[in-house]
C-alpha cells in the first residue's frame, strides 16, 4: 500500500500561506485514498506558480510551455491512455494564454482532469491582472483598474457543454479533496475551478473574501439539469456556490477512436509491418 | 518520345480529374510521367492548368513547348496557344466555348455533344477529352479502360459501361478527325509507380512507424495529413486535426513523450506559430518530425504557389540554442527515405526534425520503377516494458557519455518520467544553479552535435567529373537541375551538387565539395527565393561564396529551357 511519503517531491519554492500549498496536501491525500500510485498518472502543466505543482509531488511530470498544458495533455492521454492524465493550471496560463485549447478539450470531451488554481491574478510576474481579476479592481499597474468583465470559467464550460463542472476553494480542505476524487473518478473532461488566495499580490480575493460568500450546493442540487446549472455557474457575487455544478455522461473522445480500445497506442507493436508497406506502394502503380 | 500535355480552364472544370486519369494511363504504360499544376487560391473560376510530359527515358521537370493543350474555357486557348510545338494540337469543343479559331492546328472535338449523345451527363465531357487525347496519339485503349473500370467500380457495372462508351466516343473521334495528327507512342512497358512529393513524405512517415499526426489545414501541407489519415485505420495512427498550430505541435510533442513516434506539419505560417513548440521539444529532449510546405510569404503570400524561401526560417525559429536537423527532399523518393532517416534521428538523438518541401516538389508527380522498403531504418529507441521496468533507478535527463539519456515510456515502469521546459536538473526539476545549466547544454547540445552531423549524407553531385561550372541547389530544384545539366552537358563542361541534408550542414571529410566548388571557374547557386538563403548558410557556416547566385521569386516554377538558358546567359 502506498503512503503519504511516496508522493514526496521537491521542496515548493511558494509563498508561505499561499492557497497552492493547501492544495497540493489535499491531492497528494486524494489520489493516496484512490490508490492511484505515482507512476501511474501524468501531470502537464504550463507556466505559472501552479504549473510548478508537479515537481512538488512525485508522479509522471511534463511542465510545458504557457497555456499549452491542454494540447500536451490531449495527446499523452491519445498516446498512453492507460495513464491518469491530469492538467494543472493557473487563471492566466488556462482562462488567458490557453483559452482557445480550453475550449477545444472541452468539445473534444478527452478524458483529461483540470484543476485550475484560480487566484484571480498573476502571480509569477508579480501582479498583474489575469482573466478572472474583477473588474473595476486592480488599480496597482492599470491606470483605469481592469475595464473587462471578468471571465465565468463555469458558465463558459456550462455553455461547452463540459463533461464534468465544478468549482471548489482552498480554504475549505474537506470539499476540495471530494471534488479532486470526483473529476478524477467522473469519465470525460473535467475542470475543477478552485479558489486558490494569492496572499502576496491579491489584497481584494483574500481567504476572507472567499470564505463570506461561498456556499455548499446543497444536497437536493441536480447538477445534471444544464439550465439550472447555468443559473447555478452565473452566481458570482455575494454568493457563490462550491461543488459540481454541471455532469454529463458524454462519451469521451479517447473511448470512441476503435484503435485504442483494447490497448494503449504506447503498448501497441512500435515496429513495420513490411507487407502492409509494401500493399501501400503498390497503390501507386 | 517525349511530350508534353497541357490541360487549361476554371477551378472546378475538370482539368485535374482529366490530367489525374492521363498521367495515370501514362505511367501504367510503363512511361516515365512528370506532372505539375498551376492553380489559384479559389474553388471556382480563375484560371488553372495540369502540365504533363511523358517519355520512354526518365522525366523530372516540365517544359515549354506543349504538344497537345486541352482548353476546356476561352482563356486557354489565348494564354497557352503560343506554347504549340510545331506538330502540336489544340483540342477544344466549339460548341461549349462559343468560339471557332482558325487553322489545323485546331481540333474541334465536340465533348459536351458525345457526353450527351453516348448517354452522359455534362460533367462526364472530361472522359470524353481524356479519350479524345489518347485517340490522337494512338494509344492503346486497354489501360484506360483499366483505370475507369477501377475508378467507377464502386458505382456500378453500369457507371463503369457508360464512362468506357464516353472514352471510346473521344477516342474516336479524335482519331478520325485529325488524320495529319502525327503522335506516335512507344509500345507499353512493366507499369510504373507514379507519386507525388505529398504523398511519397506522408509514406515515408507511415513506413517509420509514425503513430500520431496532428495539424491544421494549410496549403501545401494539408496532402501530408490527408494521406496518413486515409491509412490511419490500417496501420494504428490516430490523427487530429488541432485547433491551430500551436495545438498541433504540443500535441505531437505530447504523444511523443507519451511514448509514440508522433509528427505534425504546416506550411510557413503555421509553422511559425510553432515556433516556441519547437523550443520545448528541444529542451524536453522530446522527439518531433515537422513537415514544413514552403509557399511565397511573407504572412499569407501566395498560398497556391511555390517558393523556397523558409529555409532561414526553419534554421533559426524557436529560441534559445539546440540541436534540430533540416532535410529538404529533391523528389519524392527523396522525400520517402529522408522523411524515414528523420524521424530515425529524431528517436536517436531525440530532437526536432524538419523536412522542407514546397508547393512545387508537393504537388509534382513522378514515376519509378519502385521504392526499396529495404533501405527503410527502424529501431525503437524507447525505453519500454520489462527493459524499463528493471532498472534500478531512472533519471528522464541522466548525463550520459554521447549526451542521449534512454527515453522511458510513462507507466511502464514504477520509475517516474518527469521533464521540464525550465532548465533542469537530471531528475527533470526546475533548477537554477549555473552549474546544472552548463552541464546540460553539454549533453543537450555539445555532445549530440558532432554525432549528428555525423549522420549527414554529403550532397549528390551529378555530372562532368571535372566540372568548370558547377549549379548548385537544394530541396525541390534537383530535377530541373538534373535535366539542365544533361541539356548543357554537351555545350560546358558543367557538373551539380544537390543539398538534401541541409543542417547540420554535410561535412567534407566524406566528400571535399568546398574543394569542388573552389576549382570550379564559374559556381552558381540557385534558388527558388529573392535572396540566396543556401548561399548564405554556406558562406556563414563554411566561408565559401558562389559567384553567381540565380533566385527566382514569382512563385512559378522554372520550366526546363528556361532555366538552362538562364544558367547559359551566366556562363555567357
Amino acid at each position: 500500500m502506498p503512503s503519504l511519503d511516496d508522493y514526496k517531491g521537491e521542496t515548493p519554492s511558494w509563498c508561505p500561506g499561499c492557497g497552492n500549498i493547501i492544495i497540493l496536501k489535499t491531492f497528494k491525500e486524494a489520489m493516496l485514498e484512490l490508490g492511484i500510485e505515482p507512476h501511474q498518472f501524468t501531470i502537464v502543466s504550463g507556466i505559472g506558480q501552479a504549473a510548478k505543482f508537479p515537481h512538488y509531488l512525485k508522479c509522471n511530470t511534463f511542465n510545458g510551455l504557457h497555456g499549452r498544458s491542454l494540447p500536451v495533455a490531449t495527446a499523452l492521454k491519445l498516446a498512453n491512455s492507460g495513464q491518469i492524465v491530469i492538467a494543472v493550471a493557473g487563471d492566466g496560463d488556462c482562462y488567458g494564454e490557453g483559452g482557445n485549447h480550453l475550449l477545444h478539450a472541452m468539445r473534444r470531451n478527452i478524458n483529461v482532469k483540470l484543476f485550475v488554481h484560480d487566484n484571480q491574478i498573476y502571480g509569477l510576474t508579480k501582479g498583474q491582472a489575469s482573466p478572472t481579476t474583477l473588474e473595476g479592481t486592480h488599480k496597482n499597474n492599470l491606470p483605469f483598474g481592469v475595464l473587462s468583465e471578468g471571465l465565468n470559467p463555469m458558465a463558459l464550460a456550462v455553455a461547452m457543454d463540459c463533461s464534468f463542472v465544478a468549482r471548489s476553494f482552498a480554504g475549505d480542505m474537506e470539499h476540495l479533496k471530494e471534488m479532486v476524487k470526483a473529476a478524477i473518478g467522473h469519465k470525460g473532461f473535467s475542470l475543477v475551478d478552485i479558489f486558490q488566495p494569492c496572499v502576496s499580490f491579491n489584497k481584494v480575493n483574500t481567504y476572507e473574501w472567499y470564505k463570506q460568500r461561498v456556499y455548499h450546493l446543497e444536497k437536493e442540487y441536480n447538477p445534471e439539469d444544464r439550465t439550472g446549472a447555468f443559473g447555478r455557474a452565473l452566481e458570482f457575487g455575494d454568493r457563490i456556490p462550491l461543488g459540481i455544478i454541471y455532469r454529463n455522461e458524454r462519451p469521451t473522445f479517447d473511448e470512441r477512436i476503435p484503435l485504442i480500445r483494447e490497448k494503449a497506442l504506447a503498448q501497441q507493436a512500435q515496429s513495420l509491418d513490411m507487407s502492409k508497406i509494401d500493399s501501400m506502394l503498390k497503390e501507386f502503380y | 518520345m517525349d511530350y508534353s500535355i497541357k490541360i487549361g480552364g476554371e477551378a472546378g472544370q475538370g482539368s485535374q480529374t482529366i490530367g489525374d486519369a492521363l498521367a495515370k494511363v501514362f505511367s501504367r504504360s510503363g512511361y516515365h510521367v512528370f506532372s505539375h499544376q498551376d492553380y489559384e487560391s479559389r474553388i471556382r473560376g480563375g484560371h488553372n492548368f495540369y502540365q504533363i510530359r511523358f517519355a520512354d527515358k526518365p522525366v523530372m521537370s516540365s517544359r515549354k513547348q506543349i504538344d497537345i493543350i486541352v482548353a476546356l474555357d476561352r482563356e486557354t486557348i489565348h494564354r497557352h496557344v503560343g506554347e504549340l510545338s510545331e506538330t502540336g494540337r489544340l483540342i477544344y469543343d466549339s460548341e461549349t466555348l462559343k468560339e471557332r479559331p482558325e487553322g489545323k492546328r485546331f481540333l474541334d472535338v465536340p465533348f459536351a455533344r458525345l457526353a450527351a449523345e453516348n448517354g452522359g451527363s455534362r460533367i462526364m465531357e472530361n472522359i470524353v477529352a481524356t479519350g479524345a487525347i489518347l485517340g490522337i496519339t494512338g494509344m492503346n485503349t486497354d489501360i484506360l479502360f483499366g483505370t475507369i473500370e477501377e475508378t467507377f467500380r464502386d458505382k456500378g457495372e453500369e457507371m463503369v459501361r457508360l464512362n468506357i462508351t464516353l472514352a471510346t466516343a473521344g477516342y474516336k473521334f479524335a482519331a478520325a478527325n485529325c488524320p495529319s495528327c502525327s503522335f506516335s507512342t512507344s509500345p507499353a512497358s512493366e507499369p510504373k509507380m507514379l507519386i507525388t512529393g505529398v504523398e511519397a513524405l506522408a509514406l515515408g512517415a507511415i513506413s517509420s512507424g509514425v503513430k500520431f499526426y496532428a495539424a491544421y489545414p494549410m496549403t501545401p501541407a494539408t496532402g501530408v495529413m490527408n494521406y496518413i489519415a486515409g491509412k490511419a485505420d490500417k496501420f494504428g495512427i490516430i490523427v487530429e486535426q488541432a485547433e491551430d498550430e500551436i495545438a498541433a505541435i504540443n500535441m505531437a510533442i505530447g504523444a511523443s513523450f507519451g511514448g509514440v513516434r508522433s509528427m505534425t506539419g504546416s506550411s510557413g505560417g503555421g509553422f511559425a506559430l510553432m515556433s516556441e513548440g519547437i523550443s520545448l521539444a528541444a529542451m524536453t529532449e522530446t522527439p518531433v518530425v515537422i513537415a514544413l510546405g514552403q509557399r511565397p510569404g511573407p504572412a499569407t503570400g501566395l498560398p497556391t504557389r511555390t517558393e523556397q524561401g523558409d529555409l532561414q526560417f526553419a534554421l533559426y525559429t524557436a529560441h534559445g540554442e539546440f540541436p534540430r536537423l533540416v532535410f529538404a527532399p529533391g523528389s519524392p523518393e527523396q522525400a520517402f527515405y529522408l522523411t524515414n532517416k528523420a524521424f530515425d534521428l529524431a528517436e536517436k538523438y531525440q530532437i526536432p526534425a524538419i523536412v522542407m518541401f514546397d508547393q512545387y516538389l508537393g504537388d509534382t508527380q513522378w514515376t519509378y520503377t519502385g521504392f526499396d522498403t529495404g533501405k527503410l531504418v527502424f529501431t525503437d529507441y524507447r525505453l519500454r516494458g520489462e527493459s524499463f521496468a528493471s532498472l534500478n533507478e531512472y533519471k528522464r535527463h541522466a548525463y550520459t557519455e554521447n549526451g542521449v539519456t534512454p527515453f522511458g515510456v510513462p507507466g511502464d515502469a514504477k520509475h517516474v518520467v518527469v521533464t521540464d521546459s525550465d532548465e533542469h536538473s537530471e531528475e527533470g526539476h526546475i533548477i537554477e544553479d549555473a552549474e546544472t545549466r552548463i552541464r546540460m547544454t553539454n549533453k543537450r547540445l555539445f555532445k549530440k552535435m558532432p554525432l549528428i552531423t555525423n549522420e549527414i549524407a554529403p550532397p549528390l553531385f551529378y555530372g562532368n567529373k571535372e566540372p568548370k561550372v558547377i549549379i548548385t541547389g537544394w530541396g525541390s530544384s534537383y530535377g530541373l537541375m538534373k535535366e539542365a545539366v544533361d541539356a548543357l552537358s554537351g555545350k560546358h563542361d558543367i557538373a551539380m551538387l544537390h543539398f538534401s541534408e541541409i543542417y547540420p550542414l554535410p561535412a567534407t571529410d566524406k566528400f571535399d565539395y568546398l574543394g569542388l566548388l573552389s576549382q570550379a571557374s564559374l559556381s552558381i547557386c540557385f534558388e527558388q527565393n529573392a535572396t540566396g538563403q543556401f548561399a548564405r548558410l554556406l558562406k556563414a557556416e563554411t566561408g565559401y561564396s558562389f559567384d553567381k547566385l540565380l533566385n527566382r521569386f514569382d512563385g512559378r516554377p522554372y520550366l526546363l529551357e528556361e532555366l538552362t538558358g538562364e544558367i547559359d546567359a551566366l556562363i555567357g
